[in-house]
């Protein structure tokens, strides 16, 4: 098939930029979105322009890296896929795509499709762990946790943390991330000891970077890739209240 | 040179426990006082960096991602194993010990394989204290899987996404320590140099991706933990971005690389589509405990629908050649068998230059057996997978799978406390030569890079500060020396160069090219006679590419075409040596199999009298041939054995 793409230029941090058209010929259904963008780039580079910057790594929807924003939507709206799993047989001969990188405050445009995410874990850093060193710990199954607790913290660990949530959302909120991280660990008995430190931490860090407050549109919920529940922002809501009655107190 | 591998005296079993109480130690007031330089932040950079910043050292850590947690770890699916026998079925310290060392096909150190197995299970406690949240029963106990090439249930798993979840335990305490300030971390920053003065390792120099800003970085050690070279074959399971510079760039500074030629291939990735393809994808290993491997009997009814095929005409390949271990033979033997199939003529899937490469992974019987809920719980995510990636539901007709190349065993040749022969450089993970011999057994890698990370660099790193500086006052390099600037002029030079040749071919079909050559002659099955034309085409491409590559943009800039091409030029390095290695191995052996060397039945055949050993080569100098250095392997505990899976 041979498609039209509308993408997003931007030297650096500093310029406006904008946007410019491509052809993309010859494209097959069975490429991946990532792939078509490589045969593009290939032939920028081989007329001597370059290539179009944009963020991959593991193209196995694991990782987390890539982030491309395809006709209006994080990922390209394929339930639980990221871009690099998106394939172009979802797409027809003599489209127009349009590609963006995530626009967010607190994540600032790099270069063309490039954002920086430090964001991210920076809130991590605030409280997102359990404090252990290595060893010294207690013995694996000396500790059993029941199966549907441990089975829910799995369903929230699963966040590939790639910020789509954020991208998705009008107000730039990343409580679906955040509270997919207090939820995981809240949950398992090894993270309940700092349970309020944690939300109160991460949340902090949060507002500091600047994501905005959840008008619950459930935006976020409808682009991650990982189909990370709306659910867990209602449970870290119910954490941050008991900590901050328990700081009250 | 001579290898001194610093094996510990005494009993095997002891030796870890003897060796911990010799070394040398740190007082916890003098830590801060050295800088620890530890590159990548994997499971084993991100394991060291954390711990050793926990213990009080200074750690600087880099990475290539825009964040730690997006190091090539996080994509393993499958398990991770250790020895807490809690399925009561017969496992032991030493019965780890023996499948690793019998799975590598004889070719690890015994000593190193013992100390793996022993650690294996302060892992699993380590991770679940961080919150990992592992697959549990309905007691609220762990639950345990078995992987290929064994016949217990040892492997620890968090649904299909376990080395994710090991990584963010890993990348959660080191956001601690950065939180805390003892941790510097740069991502987005690549090493382009390793710095050596006085014939000691004593820092770094990088670039940061953003910006092109290239800086030098002293420390008192540096750890290298850079994963796999899969990627020198262009088509592998690996993350886009993993590379050989950082070891390779330590080669050439004196750390010698051992034994390249094992590379592993795995039996179940998604068969190639086409020729844009740009990675391959795995299907997790743990699938072979439910789905069964076959091919038609005859060539005719390959393009037939499975479903038309009667059991009469269908070869279980792997239960037909390995009754004992059936589908769960180990991963050389698996993908040796679908190779084998196909080379027939009896492979599945489209016909792409005239062959079909694929093999059926059926599940109708375990479908049958456990109902297809069962099924969707134990592997959904990589059912959904394969449907993402071929618009085909392996519910309903069964996968198409292709061996792949997956992981290296070979790597930096380190010694018991996992340094180099570049005494302060240490290298861990998937990076060094490991401790998986010829073969890795499923389930291992994580296991590994997670003993290196948080159980043996944070002592033997000590270990060596403690001996070469003075603990109340070391001497810091300043990064105003000779040997800084050089370095740094010599990364700059390099960079200038891949620039100004402006040819006519891109970086990407170059790295195509060579990923094929070294595919066809150096992949599943090797020869003399391919080897020779390898070793020929390749400094031949080499040539073509310091002439005719064509590098768009600056280098003060975000420039990933210049990233890659600079990653590029060392694979088109180093698949040299890869050759050369195969080459001088003249015996099979786990992954590297040579087809002279095969018994009647085609199954692999080692020579021990001449290739015990781990062959390290030593970079000798521009335009001269690396010499060979050989480690003995010597086996106190166990009996050279032939690796049978009948
Ligand atoms: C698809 C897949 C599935 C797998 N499944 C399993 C499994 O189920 N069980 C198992 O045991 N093993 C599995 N493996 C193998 C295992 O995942 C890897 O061997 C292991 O994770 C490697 O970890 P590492 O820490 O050594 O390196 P990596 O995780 O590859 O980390 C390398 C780090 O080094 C950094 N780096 C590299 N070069 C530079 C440089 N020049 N400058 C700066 N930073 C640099 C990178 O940024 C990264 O942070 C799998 C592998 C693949 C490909
Ligand atoms: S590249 Fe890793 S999730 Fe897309």
């Amino acid at each position: 098939m041979n498609l039209t793409l509308k993408v997003w230029r931007q030297k650096n941090a500093d310029d406006p930029g904008q946007f410019e058209t491509y052809d993309a010929p010859g494209i097959i259904p069975d490429m991946s979105f990532l792939e078509m963008l490589d045969v593009v780039n290939d032939q920028l580079i081989a007329a001597g322009k370059e290539p179009i910057a944009f963020d991959s790594d593991c193209r196995e929807g694991i990782c987390g890296t890539c982030s491309l924003v395809i006709n209006g939507t994080p990922h390209g709206g394929q339930k639980a896929t990221t871009a690099c799993q998106l394939h172009m047989r979802h797409f027809s001969d003599g489209d127009t795509i349009t590609i963006e990188p995530w626009r967010a405050r607190p994540f600032p445009v790099l270069r063309d499709l490039v954002v920086d995410r430090g964001a991210f874990d920076r809130i991590i850093q605030a409280g997102g762990f359990v404090s252990v060193n290595t060893g010294g710990t207690p013995e694996a199954n000396g500790l059993p946790v029941l199966k549907d607790d441990a089975d829910l913290a799995m369903d929230a660990a699963q966040c590939i943390g790639c910020g789509a949530c954020v991208a998705a959302c009008k107000n730039a909120s990343a409580m679906l991330f955040v509270s997919a991280k207090i939820s995981h660990l809240g949950l398992l008995p090894q993270g309940k000891v700092e349970k309020d430190r944690r939300a109160l931490k991460m949340v902090a860090q949060m507002d500091q970077e600047g994501f905005g407050n959840c008008t619950v549109t459930g935006s976020c919920e409808a682009v991650c890739p990982k189909e990370i529940s709306i659910n867990f922002i209602a449970r870290m809501n119910g954490d941050y209240a008991v900590a901050l009655l328990k700081q009250g107190a | 040179m001579k290898l001194d591998a610093k094996i510990p005296a005494g009993p095997l079993a002891q030796k870890w426990d003897k060796h911990k109480f010799e070394m040398k130690l740190v007082n916890p007031a003098n830590r801060r006082k050295f800088d620890v330089i530890v590159i990548g932040s994997g499971l084993a950079g991100g394991a060291a960096a954390a711990t050793l910043a926990e213990q009080g050292y200074n750690v600087k850590c880099f990475c290539f991602q825009d964040s730690p947690r997006r190091a090539h770890s996080i994509a393993a699916q499958g398990g991770i194993n250790a020895a807490k026998n809690y399925k009561n079925d017969g496992d032991s310290v030493q019965r780890l010990f023996y499948d690793t060392i019998k799975g590598g096909d004889f070719r690890a150190r015994e000593a190193n394989v013992y100390r793996l197995a022993q650690v294996s299970v302060n892992i699993i406690d380590q991770c679940v204290a961080q919150g990992v949240p592992f697959a549990r029963e309905y007691g609220g106990l762990l639950d345990t899987r078995s992987f290929g090439g064994s016949q217990l249930q040892r492997t620890f798993y968090a649904r299909g996404q376990t080395g994710q979840q090991l990584l963010l335990g890993a990348y959660q305490s080191l956001s601690r320590q950065i939180g805390l300030g003892n941790v510097k971390m740069f991502s987005r920053t690549e090493m382009l140099e390793v710095v050596v003065a006085k014939g000691q390792a004593r820092g770094v120099i990088v670039r940061d991706l953003v910006s092109g800003e290239i800086t030098a970085h002293s420390g008192h050690a540096v750890v290298l933990a850079t994963g796999g070279y899969g990627n020198v074959f262009f088509l592998s399971t690996n993350a886009k971005l993993c590379n050989v510079t950082a070891t390779w760039r330590a080669y050439k500074k004196g750390a010698c690389y051992a034994n390249p030629c094992y590379t592993q291939i795995h039996p179940t990735c998604i068969p190639v589509s086409g020729e844009h393809q740009s990675k391959l994808t795995l299907m997790s290993e743990s699938l072979r405990n439910d789905g069964r491997v076959w091919v038609p009997k005859k060539a005719a009814d390959c393009d037939k629908d499975p479903k038309s095929i009667p059991e009469s005409d269908r070869d279980y390949v792997l239960e037909r050649k390995y009754p004992s271990f059936g589908n769960l033979a180990p991963r050389d033997i698996a993908s040796r068998a679908a190779k084998e199939a196909c080379d027939e003529g009896r492979g599945v899937g489209p016909l792409i230059d005239g062959k079909r490469l694929g093999v059926y992974l059926d599940f109708t019987d375990a479908i049958a057996r456990f109902g297809e809920a069962k099924i969707r719980e134990r592997y959904g995510n990589l059912f959904d997978m394969y449907e993402r990636i071929t618009g085909e539901n392996a519910y309903q007709q069964p996968m198409r799978i292709y061996p792949a190349v997956h992981y290296t065993m070979g790597g930096t040749w380190v010694d018991y406390n996992l340094m180099s022969t570049l005494p302060g450089l240490f290298v861990a993970g998937e990076a060094n030569f490991s401790d998986h011999g010829a073969n890795r057994l499923g389930a291992s890698a994580l296991m590994q890079g997670l003993a290196d990370g948080y159980f043996i660099l944070p002592y033997t790193v000590g270990n060596y500060l403690a001996a070469n500086y003075s603990a109340a006052k070391p001497e810091t390099l300043s990064t105003a020396a000779p040997e800084f600037k050089a370095a740094l002029a010599a990364v700059n030079e390099r960079l200038t160069r891949l620039l100004k040749i402006n040819g006519q071919r891109t970086v990407l079909s170059f790295h195509r090219q060579l990923g094929k050559m070294v595919w066809d002659k150096c992949g599943m099955a090797r020869s003399e006679k391919g080897l020779k034309e390898l070793l020929r085409d390749i400094p031949a491409l080499r040539e073509e590419f310091w002439k005719n590559v064509k590098v768009t943009g600056t280098g003060e800039e975000l420039n990933q075409d210049l990233e890659y091409a600079g990653r590029v030029a060392d694979f088109l390095e180093f698949a040299e040596l890869l050759a050369l290695d195969a080459l001088e191995r003249k015996e099979s052996c786990g992954g590297h199999f040579r087809v002279e060397y095969q018994d009647q039945e085609g199954e692999a055949q080692r020579n021990d009298d001449d290739f015990c050993h781990a062959a390290a080569w030593e970079y000798a100098g521009p335009g001269k041939p690396p010499i060979l250095n050989k480690e003995p392997l010597v086996f106190e505990d166990i009996h050279l054995a032939k690796r049978s899976y009948k």
